[in-house]
């Protein structure tokens, strides 16, 4: 068994930040937590590495507790993005590396495979501060990876990059995890999550609301999603038992209906009513499952 | 495991050793080292040399003559006499032809002297003729009474003090003048190193901080580790500039009659340098730790200087003590501080320097002070730990609970 998180709770104070929270990544996985800020997942992520102690509970990898002795099979990019500035690129992940456990060889095969990568080798010898942020970011990433880590953890991994840089480092991340790293991220994005995990776990105020995979989830869920493109008098849709939302978009309605079947009385109920140009039936999204567990609209 | 100590020691000695502030402040405090070592040449390169003609104007009968061979043997005053008016004198001052002019008559009976210059910050030159004058005034005054020169003499004869210590292992009046100088810089140096490695590492470890490479580094390494590296490669480093400053120091003093009588550099005593040592590294451990703990809680880097603020006043009472204590090194408060660790660096080396003190005590202040930094080691890492995972809008002295909440189950 890969990462397993038993009954885990943390506490600070009086206050909650992680609340009985029961898990199992199984290895070479990719694993997405989901939720708003302050929902408990930094302070999860900081259990498992051991930074902190949680007040209850047990998180073992391989069966094993993780200390210190584990350093080298782990990888962690934070959330708070930090390097030191006055160091140049190779100077920093040449001691992040060596804390690591590598040799000083190693690393700068690895550094120069990984910035070749992300396209920017000529960043080796210059200080950090110099850097485009989205480029620290992808320092950041390396000094994460160089040391081949078993798991490796991102926290908020596509934070503040451009779409170009966001496919670089995806791709980097489905790389890794085909090679047999196990992965586990959170993200603010939906899309992202959706894109890359099998099994997902959405947190809210320290709680796990749901988690499993993701198809799973979604067919669980129920409700689907009816979209609906033409010239249409869309305002009677409401009228339809089993319609649950309508949403107006630019070209037409997205509607979100109880079960499948609800789909075929609407299509029978705008049948000649004016020109359809599109009639389709999705899966609900990420998205539409966290609206209705979390109760409330997901801060982007 | 010990490994990544010394990854994290070799890294912060080795970066701060190549950084440009190491270089700069090591020069220039070299400099100034080398400079007041030199200190008596430098003022004799700058001193003018010549000599300063002071007119005078006497009122009296005679008292030019006796001045004038009084300030014979003095090379740097030339006094001439003055028969014209004041204004004329006033004019060769203020043209600087003279440095300066005097006027000297007899009031009630008694003399008096009034001295004219440009400026009167310079005491050197009315401090000679004072003396000079105050000689002149006993010899006129001896000569009303009828005292005969013998008589004067004996009259002023300074008493021969020799001071005997009756202690056994007590210093002597010269061991003790040698002492209380080596004492005095060593204290100066303590002073310092402390005060500015100590910032050093809060600063270091807020930077770490803000810029939030921490949370990577203590992934990867106990942060106690990672802490006691830092602070024991920056003791390094102090060290290696404490070696640069102090050779520079040793040589150039040896062309230096001044210093070397003052130091008595023939012969240091060696246990002396040798407890100046340990009692700058247990002072500077204590210290660094108080500093580090307190880097550790600061959110930003521009509030280290208002949480380092308690920790300096702790230093720089020490040393004020400790100047107090040169005086009066047997006094019982200076025995008293001595063996609280906080002062215990500074006081108990003056006490070692100035007095002969029972080994006992020593050994005492030593374990105290050894057990204190134990202690601060223990809970500081706690707060450490968890101070370096917190980041606040203001940090403030709650910030030490909080940290240490953070790492408690």
């Amino acid at each position: 068994m890969g990462l397993v998180l038993q009954h885990v709770t943390k506490q600070f104070g009086s206050f909650t930040a992680v609340d009985d929270v029961t898990l199992s990544i199984s290895e070479q996985g990719m694993f997405g937590f989901l939720g708003a800020n302050g929902a408990g997942k930094t302070t999860t992520f900081r259990m498992i590495l051991g930074l902190l102690e949680p007040t209850k509970g047990e998180i073992t990898w391989k069966g094993e507790r993780i200390t210190y002795k584990h350093s080298h099979l782990i990888g962690y990019l934070p959330e708070e993005r930090g390097l030191y500035p006055k160091l140049k690129v190779k100077e920093q992940l040449i001691y992040l590396g060596r804390l690591r456990g590598l040799h000083k060889e190693e690393i700068v095969k690895e550094m120069r495979y990984w910035l070749e990568r992300f396209k920017i080798p000529q960043y080796e010898n210059q200080k950090v501060e110099q850097l485009s942020k989205g480029n620290q970011q992808k320092i950041q990433f390396i000094a994460a990876v160089l040391h081949h880590p078993q798991l490796l953890i991102l926290d908020e991994p596509f934070s503040g990059l451009d779409p170009v840089n966001v496919e670089m480092l995806k791709e980097a991340v489905i790389d890794l995890q085909r090679k047999g790293t196990t992965i586990v991220f959170s993200s603010h994005r939906m899309e992202h999550v959706e894109q890359l995990c099998e099994h997902i776990c959405i947190m809210h105020k320290g709680k796990p609301i749901v988690h499993g995979s993701i198809k799973e989830l979604k067919r669980s869920f129920g409700k689907k999603n009816v979209i609906i493109h033409g010239e249409l008098p869309f305002e009677t849709l409401t009228d339809i038992p089993g319609v649950l939302k309508v949403e107006k978009m630019v070209e037409g309605v997205r509607l979100q209906v109880a079960d499948e079947s609800v789909s075929q009385r609407i299509l029978a109920h705008i049948y000649a009513k004016g020109f359809i140009r599109t009639f389709s039936l999705e899966e609900p999204s990420l998205n539409d499952i966290f609206i209705e567990k979390v109760g409330a609209t997901y801060e982007q | 495991m010990n490994n990544k100590f010394w990854i994290v020691f070799l890294h912060t000695y080795v970066t701060k050793l190549k950084s440009k502030s190491f270089f700069i402040s090591t020069i220039i405090t070299a400099f100034i080292v080398f400079g007041i070592s030199q200190l008596d040449r430098i003022i004799e390169a700058f001193s003018d040399g010549g000599e300063k003609t002071i007119g005078v104007i006497d009122e009296t009968n005679g008292w030019y003559e006796s001045l004038q061979a009084q300030l014979q043997s003095n090379k740097e005053i030339k006094l001439v006499r003055h028969n014209k008016s004041e204004e004329q004198a006033k004019k060769l001052v203020q043209t600087e032809q003279w440095y300066a002019y005097i006027v000297l008559h007899i009031q009630h009976g008694k003399p008096k002297v009034t001295y004219y210059a440009k400026n009167i910050a310079d005491s050197d030159v009315t401090h000679e003729i004072e003396q000079a004058l105050q000689h002149v005034k006993i010899a006129m005054m001896a000569k009303q009474i009828g005292l005969t020169y013998d008589q004067i003499n004996a009259l002023y004869a300074p008493i021969a003090m020799e001071k005997v210590a009756l202690e056994e292992h007590a210093k002597t009046e010269e061991q003790l003048n040698q002492a209380r100088a080596i004492v005095y810089v060593l204290l100066f140096a303590m002073y310092m190193f402390v005060l500015m490695y100590g910032s050093m590492i809060m600063m270091e470890v807020a930077t770490e901080k803000s810029s939030r490479i921490m949370e990577i580094l203590i992934s990867s390494i106990s942060p106690i580790q990672q802490l006691f590296g830092k602070i024991l490669g920056i003791a390094l480093l102090s060290l290696t500039q404490f070696v640069i400053i102090f050779s520079v120091g040793y040589a150039s003093m040896k062309n230096s009659d001044m210093l070397r009588q003052l130091l008595g550099m023939n012969e240091l005593p060696l246990s002396l340098m040798i407890y100046g040592i340990v009692f700058f590294l247990l002072g500077y451990l204590l210290y660094a730790m108080l500093f580090a703990v307190l880097g550790s809680i600061v959110s930003r880097v521009e509030e280290v200087q208002q949480m380092a603020g308690p920790v300096t006043m702790l230093v720089v009472a020490a040393f004020i003590m400790a100047m107090f204590g040169l005086n009066a090194p047997e006094s019982s408060f200076i025995t008293a501080m001595s063996f609280v660790p906080f002062f215990a660096p500074m006081i108990m080396f003056l006490r070692i320097g100035m007095l002969h003190v029972p080994t006992w005590e020593i050994a005492f202040s030593i374990v105290l002070l050894v057990g204190t930094i134990a202690f601060l080691f223990v809970f500081g890492s706690k707060i450490y730990r968890g101070g370096v995972l917190m980041y606040n809008q203001a940090s403030s002295w709650k910030d030490l609970k909080r940290a240490w909440q953070l790492t408690k189950k």
